[in-house]
């Protein structure tokens, strides 16, 4: 099944498909997900699918990748097979829980270690929604920007299910929570999937996200994921996106940060088709910390555009943004970084860069800070540059007798190595350290997996 | 054996060298001084492979081949080692991984395994200790953050592990203090056998008190318009260059 009217807009594809599969979309949700639904189409029909014309969507026109007709999951059977028959996660050194969602829909033979610490919650959103009303209703859908960014909105519009994690107070979850999504289907698909983190006060946990692309169909990935952060509470997550170039992936995150606490994103971006990452942390409270970070490799024709906006709402506030890039062929590349230091935001401290590498004269960067300050004691700091590999190192490398090949591995590895570093978690930043550098070497030929993982793609499957 | 013969070399069609002939044979110190812009890391960074410059007549053979057709990783792999002037710093780039990969492309090109990393660390253990270098510099990264002195040293260091048959120090002794010139005038003595030359390219005589050129060449305007022994070095110590800059007005 999949929408196929040609002649009328495309915003009204989704929403007649929105009217009609209204009813199913109802059906394996609370009232809570339901409820937010109608306001959601409307904003999203008010606004319309982002072209270059928005500010925030400058360089990156989405709707040519949201006019292809995708099918749909909306009826998701349960995944009555075991799902180890055609995926399985072996994270070579990496100790941590595994989940599995497919299409967005979390796998409900997930296995969770026993040894989770009390009160701890990972499942099903869906789920949740209904099991656990009260937490649910507090934080779903109040901190998604659904007036501000159409997709955001169509994404509520649509949401089904995704990840639930409930952290309660002052529980430490030491291990890392991976979660990979799993495209599976025998058709071009899109998916809108939903997901909810809540931490308690002094609560702390850490998130991997990973996509893997089962198939070499056309794939339209748009993700909302909630964050509350408690007082004290510290949270990480690490988008790690290795998608084939026919997959748009759009992924928006809203952090709301409540004093003391100390929050970490970063988006590591090593293939894809098209991707746009939106990044919105909230500090609503004194003293939060946020690292905001990003790490993209493209080439051909590979598009990722990362938009940030941090927004320091409360006094004593410390950001720190680094977003480095590295673009071969024709890739092009975009970096929009919006810091609101409002008015009764005194004393804060906002620092944002944006590094690039271009190795062609046809690899495009585009980079732009959006600064916006109206409190008078702060400390604010941005800067962008775009360059070329360093000849002078280059000869340095060479003179040692290391060939142009390898020392351009070596150069671009140590051009990328800084945004590597940021990242907390010891076991990850090893593996990731790995992956970067397999890419460098045109090593990484999975381009479809979740990376993490230590399965094999699928035979024939073709990166282009 | 490197042999240089009327090389000319410019840049944006300025003439830098200007007929070079120059010939080292393996065991030879040879020492190239001469006035400020006069032309000695030019000669050095074009012998060496840089294609800041362009080569516009002229030949340089080493052990008989064709020096200036080969890319420059391959004239290290032949053995020719540059230390520079200025070591480049490369931030990300860890002094290990830096070396192993010389090291091993340098295998590579000898038709030899790569070293295991245990042979490695052995192999970088010893050389430190010959050049007397700081472990916490090779835990670093390229030259990041290195003091003149520790540049330098690092220089020597790779010189070690490379073990070129042919050396060229531009300056290497410029900037240091007397233990850190002590130190890289040892390592080059110690690295110094019948089968390798060293040219050693300074402003002053100090180095050449403890390694000893068997030639001392002058260099100015892009040519060599002295040639002569290692008294040639304390005459130029005593009068400085002007009596050449004047004699040899163009
Ligand atoms: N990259 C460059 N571009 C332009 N001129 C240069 C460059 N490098 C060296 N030169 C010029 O070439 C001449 C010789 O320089 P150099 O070889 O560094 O001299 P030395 O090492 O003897 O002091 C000087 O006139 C210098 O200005
Ligand atoms: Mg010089």
């Amino acid at each position: 099944m999949s929408m196929v009217d040609t002649d009328i807009k495309t915003e009204q594809r989704y929403t007649s498909l929105f009217s009609e599969k209204r009813e199913v979309l109802d059906k394996q949700v609370s009232q809570t997900i339901a409820s937010h639904r109608n306001k959601s189409i409307r904003l999203f029909e008010e606004q319309g699918i982002p072209t270059k014309k928005l500010e925030s969507y400058k360089y990156t026109n989405m709707l040519p990748l949201f006019e292809e007709n995708y099918g749909y999951d909306f009826e998701h059977k349960v995944f009555q097979q075991d799902l180890s028959q055609i995926f399985r996660c072996d994270i070579h050194d990496l100790d941590a829980t595994t989940v599995y969602l497919i299409n967005g829909w979390y796998y409900r033979q997930n296995q969770l270690p026993n040894l989770l610490p009390e009160g701890v919650l990972i499942g099903s959103l869906a789920e949740y929604s209904t099991s656990h009303p009260e937490i649910f209703e507090a934080h779903y859908n109040q901190y998604a920007k659904n007036d501000e960014d159409s997709l955001v909105a169509l994404n509520t519009a649509f949401a089904q299910d995704g990840f639930f994690i409930y952290i309660p107070k002052g529980i430490v979850v030491e291990k890392p929570i991976q979660i990979v999504n799993i495209m599976h289907s025998e058709g071009d698909l899109m998916a809108f999937p939903r997901n909810l983190v809540i931490l308690e006060e002094n609560a702390q946990a850490k998130i991997l996200m990973c996509e893997h692309t089962a198939a070499d169909y056309k794939y339209l990935l748009s993700a909302v994921t909630e964050v509350f952060v408690d007082k004290n509470a510290v949270f990480d997550i690490y988008n790690i996106q290795n998608q084939h170039n026919l997959t748009t992936n759009v992924s928006s995150v809203f952090i709301k940060q409540k004093e003391h606490t100390s929050v970490l994103t970063h988006n590591l971006t090593l293939h894809t088709g098209v991707t746009r990452n939106n990044i919105h942390v909230h500090m609503d409270d004194e003293h939060c910390e946020a690292h905001v970070y990003g790490l993209f490799i493209t080439d051909k024709n590979q598009h990722v555009d990362n938009f940030s906006f941090i927004d320091h709402a409360k006094p004593n506030c410390y950001s720190e943004e680094l977003f480095k890039g590295v673009l071969d062929d024709a890739s092009t590349a975009a970096f929009a970084g919006k810091i609101l230091v409002r008015a009764d935001a005194q004393k804060t401290n906002a620092f944002q860069r944006n590094d690039n590498l271009l190795l062609t004269d046809m690899a495009k960067m585009y980079t732009k800070p959006m600064l916006e300050i109206y409190a008078d004691d702060v400390k604010c700091s941005h800067g962008a540059t775009v360059g070329q590999l360093d000849k002078k190192a280059m000869f340095y490398l060479r003179s040692r007798g290391i060939g142009v090949e390898e020392a351009r591995i070596l150069l671009m590895y140590a051009f990328a190595y800084e945004a590597v570093e940021k990242i907390r978690v010891e076991a990850v930043r090893e593996q990731i350290r790995n992956l970067v550098e397999a890419v460098f070497r045109g090593e990484l030929n999975k381009c479809n997996s979740c990376v993490l993982c230590d399965n094999d793609a699928e035979t024939g499957f073709s990166c282009r | 054996m490197l042999e240089i013969k009327n090389l000319h070399a410019k840049i944006d069609d300025k003439e830098i060298l200007r007929g070079i002939n120059l010939t080292v044979k393996p065991g030879e110190i040879h020492a190239i001084m001469g006035p400020n812009g006069s032309g000695k890391s030019t000669l050095s960074s074009v012998l060496a492979g840089s294609d800041v410059f362009e080569v516009s007549e002229g030949s340089a053979s080493f052990y008989g081949k064709d020096l200036l057709a080969m890319p420059a990783e391959d004239r290290a792999r032949e053995g020719l080692f540059y230390s520079f002037q200025y070591p480049v710093e490369i931030p990300g780039v860890s002094m290990v991984n830096f070396m192993r990969t010389a090291l091993n492309e340098h295998r590579k090109y000898n038709n030899l395994k790569p070293y295991t990393a245990g042979e490695f660390l052995k192999l970088m253990r010893e050389k430190k200790n010959l050049v007397e270098i700081d472990s916490n510099l090779t835990n670093r990264s390229v030259n990041e953050g290195f003091s003149g002195g520790e540049k330098k040293k690092n220089e020597i260091f790779q010189m070690a592990m490379l073990e070129p048959r042919v050396a060229i120090l531009d300056e290497t002794d410029s900037g240091l203090d007397i233990d850190a010139l002590r130190i890289v005038a040892n390592g080059v003595n110690k690295l110094k056998s019948k089968d390798t030359a060293t040219i050693i390219i300074t402003h002053y005589q100090r180095l050449l008190d403890y390694i000893i050129p068997d030639f001392v060449h002058v260099l100015h305007n892009g040519r060599i318009v002295k040639s002569a022994g290692k008294e040639l070095a304390l005459e130029l110590e005593e009068k400085g260059y002007d009596w050449i800059k004047k004699e040899f007005e163009d």
